[in-house]
């Protein structure tokens, strides 16, 4: 399995997060569901770990620095999704909606 | 502790007392505060008066802090015991202490009494920092103070507009005067790089600076002294200002404040010597002042008005001393004036007192019987100002006509007419006042009184510095010495007076003149208005007289010229430019204003979506121009 990842041309990663992050990009701005926002928005942030990693592989650093910056974007990624999630929460407790488009209070 | 610390910090502790919590004390502790810390400071300053007398050098400083320190620039909060300094502290600390006495009797009644002596202690601390400084910016801060507290006591009794419209007067007239003196200062700090006076005598005898400077600088610390001193053409003031209590009268408008440019040109006298031009533009200016003043005080029919124009007139004698080169007689006339210009003020005090709030000499007459303290202490000040042989002012006077004598012969004359026109509006006023018949229709002649001890003491102490103070000075023919003030400040006189180059019998001859002046005035004022028993009529006089009961139309003519254009500029500005120019102006910034931000509020509706959409716009932009440029 490895090999194969080791032999693929560094333009297929780049193709592949290309696409990722594209989806991650329409969904957050075309979907109204606050649920599916946050999905995109992971899905975005998975694009560029990909990225990372393809260069960290691609530029053979043998201190592997983009690669420890996947984990930290994990991290964050983490908890930015426990709060976001928790605000959904409290939003719909509120408000019976998920749905961003209504949720424009705060233009007062 | 410095003494000059305690001297200055009583009356400014006195104040903020009676001013924070002067409500909640009785008014007995009140008083006694604010006349105790005057008192205290007199007594402390007459104990330093030993160490002037055995030691001819003497001087005490004390420095407080820099007040501002820029460049080679360095402003001190410093003051000096000289002396100079210690005399006028005597004069202030000492009138200072009589007249708060009195003032206990005269405003024991007045619902503003704590009020009154903190603003009566704030004074006399004003005015002892502006005597005490030793530097050009401490005098300032105390010139400064002495005009507010002028203001806020003319303007006492606040609830009668017009009495606010002459502390206005007061007010603004003494800008104009501090104008110049800042003016004044600032070419002292350009040319010396100091306001230190030691400073600045050093650096005009080093010849730091041009004779045409110093000129501009004398005339400008002297337009400062116009308007502190009154004198023409910033002298419409001072009348006005008895709107205030007559203990202020006394105090402020007749014995310390009004003396302030004096003062300011004695201890500058370096910089007027050395320029002759202003010396004899202060001559002149005073010597019309003093005839102006004299003229108008002549027709005036309030008692306190009458003493207004005297102080205004006697205050043009000294700056003709001055103006002479005779600074220790300038001092001397100061000193004198002081003392029979305060008894005479509140002789008057004691008399609107007596009839109750009656200042019309019209309505008054007779009251020796009534008020015979008041009458016998009048006499003597009144005297003392005429010039009665041996009082006071006889002594002071004399020395001004015969230094006036030596300077310029039709000056001379003039002065003695002047002295003449002094004879005789102050008899006119002392007889209507005391002499004849009362007149007053509406207050029974039997309720007339004398008035309480804490009024009649006071007066009765400065009758007697009235009848001895000319001691403090005996010219020459006398004593066949010089006198004690001319002893005392001879030290700090840098500049050697003019012996008189007159002889004894010139002298003996313009003696002569001044009692026949004075004889003149008294038989000429006694024949009209107590044999005739003459009074001043109501109605209006025509020709010459008409003039001078209208005090010559100059606040009419300063209406005309300075405030009616004012007036009519802000008419101008307030109806034409606010209305047309400044409210469209800023009225259409605002819709323009309003619509742009009308216009932004589409774009920010509070949709997410929209936002983000924004966001990834924005982002796509920075990179295309990262790219691309």
């Amino acid at each position: 399995m490895l090999s194969i990842f080791q032999n693929l041309d560094i333009s297929h990663y780049i193709y592949l997060s290309c696409v990722l992050f594209s989806i991650g990009l329409f969904g957050v701005l075309f979907r109204r569901n606050a649920i599916v926002l946050l999905m995109c928005i992971e899905l975005m942030l998975n694009a560029v770990n990909l990225l990372l990693a393809a260069f960290t592989e691609y530029m053979g650093d043998p201190n592997a620095n983009g690669q420890m910056f996947v984990f930290f974007i994990m991290v964050v990624a983490a908890a930015e999704a426990a709060v976001g999630l928790a605000i959904i929460v409290m939003v719909y407790r509120n408000t019976r909606k998920t749905d961003v488009s209504f949720l424009d209070s705060l233009k007062d | 502790m410095n003494s000059i610390a305690l001297i200055l910090g009583l009356p400014l502790i006195g104040f903020i007392i009676n001013g924070v919590i002067g409500k909640q004390l009785p008014k007995i502790v009140s008083g006694l505060l604010g006349i105790s810390t005057i008192l205290i400071a007199f007594i402390l300053t007459a104990s330093k008066l030993s160490q002037f007398v055995s030691n001819e050098s003497f001087s005490e400083s004390l420095k407080l802090f820099t007040f501002l320190n820029v460049d080679n620039l360095v402003l001190e909060a410093s003051f000096k015991f000289d002396r100079l300094s210690i005399w006028m502290t005597m004069i202030i600390t000492g009138i200072g202490t009589l007249i708060h006495v009195y003032s206990m009797a005269y405003m024991w009644n007045d619902e503003g009494f704590h009020k009154f002596f903190s603003y009566l202690n704030f004074f006399v601390f004003n005015m002892l920092m502006l005597v005490l400084g030793s530097n050009f910016l401490m005098l300032f801060f105390g010139w400064e103070g002495v005009g507010l507290c002028s203001y806020l006591l003319i303007g006492f009794w606040y609830s009668r507009p017009e009495y606010g419209k002459a502390a206005r007067k007061a007010f603004i007239m003494n800008r104009i005067g501090d104008l110049g003196l800042l003016l004044g200062m600032f070419l002292l700090i350009h040319q010396f790089g100091t306001l230190d006076y030691d400073g600045v005598i050093e650096g005009i005898s080093q010849g730091k600076t041009s004779a045409g400077m110093l000129t501009a600088i004398s005339m400008l610390l002297f337009v400062g002294a116009m308007g502190k001193s009154a004198q023409i053409p910033l002298y419409t003031w001072l009348p006005d200002a008895m709107a205030g209590p007559t203990p202020v009268s006394a105090l402020i408008h007749a014995a310390t404040m009004v003396t302030a440019g004096i003062y300011l040109i004695v201890r500058t006298q370096v910089l007027f010597e050395m320029a002759p031009f202003t010396s004899e533009f202060i001559f002149w200016i005073g010597l019309s002042t003093s005839i102006l003043a004299a003229l108008i005080g002549l027709k005036q029919n309030d008692i306190k008005k009458v003493l207004a124009y005297s102080t205004v007139s006697q205050l043009g004698f000294m700056f003709v001393a001055l103006g002479c080169g005779a600074y220790t007689t300038a001092m001397f006339h100061l000193t004198t004036h002081a003392f029979f210009k305060a008894l005479l003020f509140l002789g008057a005090g004691s008399v609107i007192h007596g009839v109750h709030h009656e200042q019309d000499i019209r309505l008054m007459g007779g009251l020796k019987s009534k008020m015979p303290i008041t009458y016998i202490t009048f006499l003597i000040g009144t005297l003392a100002i005429t010039g009665f042989p041996f009082l006071s002012g006889f002594f002071s006077k004399d020395e001004i006509l015969t230094h006036v004598f030596e300077h310029n012969k039709i000056g001379y004359g003039l002065m003695v007419f002047s002295a003449l026109l002094t004879g005789i509006y102050m008899f006119r006023m002392f007889f209507v006042t005391f002499h004849g018949s009362y007149r007053n229709t509406h207050f029974s002649f039997d309720k007339v009184h004398e008035s309480p001890m804490g009024m009649t003491l006071p007066l009765i102490v400065l009758a007697v510095l009235s009848l001895i103070g000319g001691a403090l000075n005996l010219p020459e023919y006398l004593t066949h010495q010089s006198g004690i003030l001319a002893n005392w400040l001879k030290p700090i006189l840098t500049i050697e007076e003019t012996k008189h180059a007159i002889s004894h019998s010139t002298e003996y001859i313009l003696i002569g003149v001044a009692i026949l002046v004075f004889v003149t005035a008294l038989l000429f004022t006694r024949s009209k208005y107590v044999s005739n028993h003459h009074v001043p009529k109501d109605e209006e006089s025509t020709g010459v007289q008409g003039y001078m009961e209208n005090k010559f139309y100059v606040d009419e003519l300063y209406n005309t010229i300075f405030v009616k254009p004012l007036e009519g500029l802000s008419d101008i500005l307030g109806n034409f430019f606010e209305s047309k120019v400044i409210s469209p102006l800023s009225f259409g910034i605002n819709s323009v204003l309003t619509k742009v931000g009308k216009l932004n509020r589409y774009i920010q509706d509070g949709n997410i979506e929209k936002y983000l959409l924004y966001m990834v716009i924005g982002v796509v932009i920075l990179i295309g121009i990262n790219l691309f440029i």
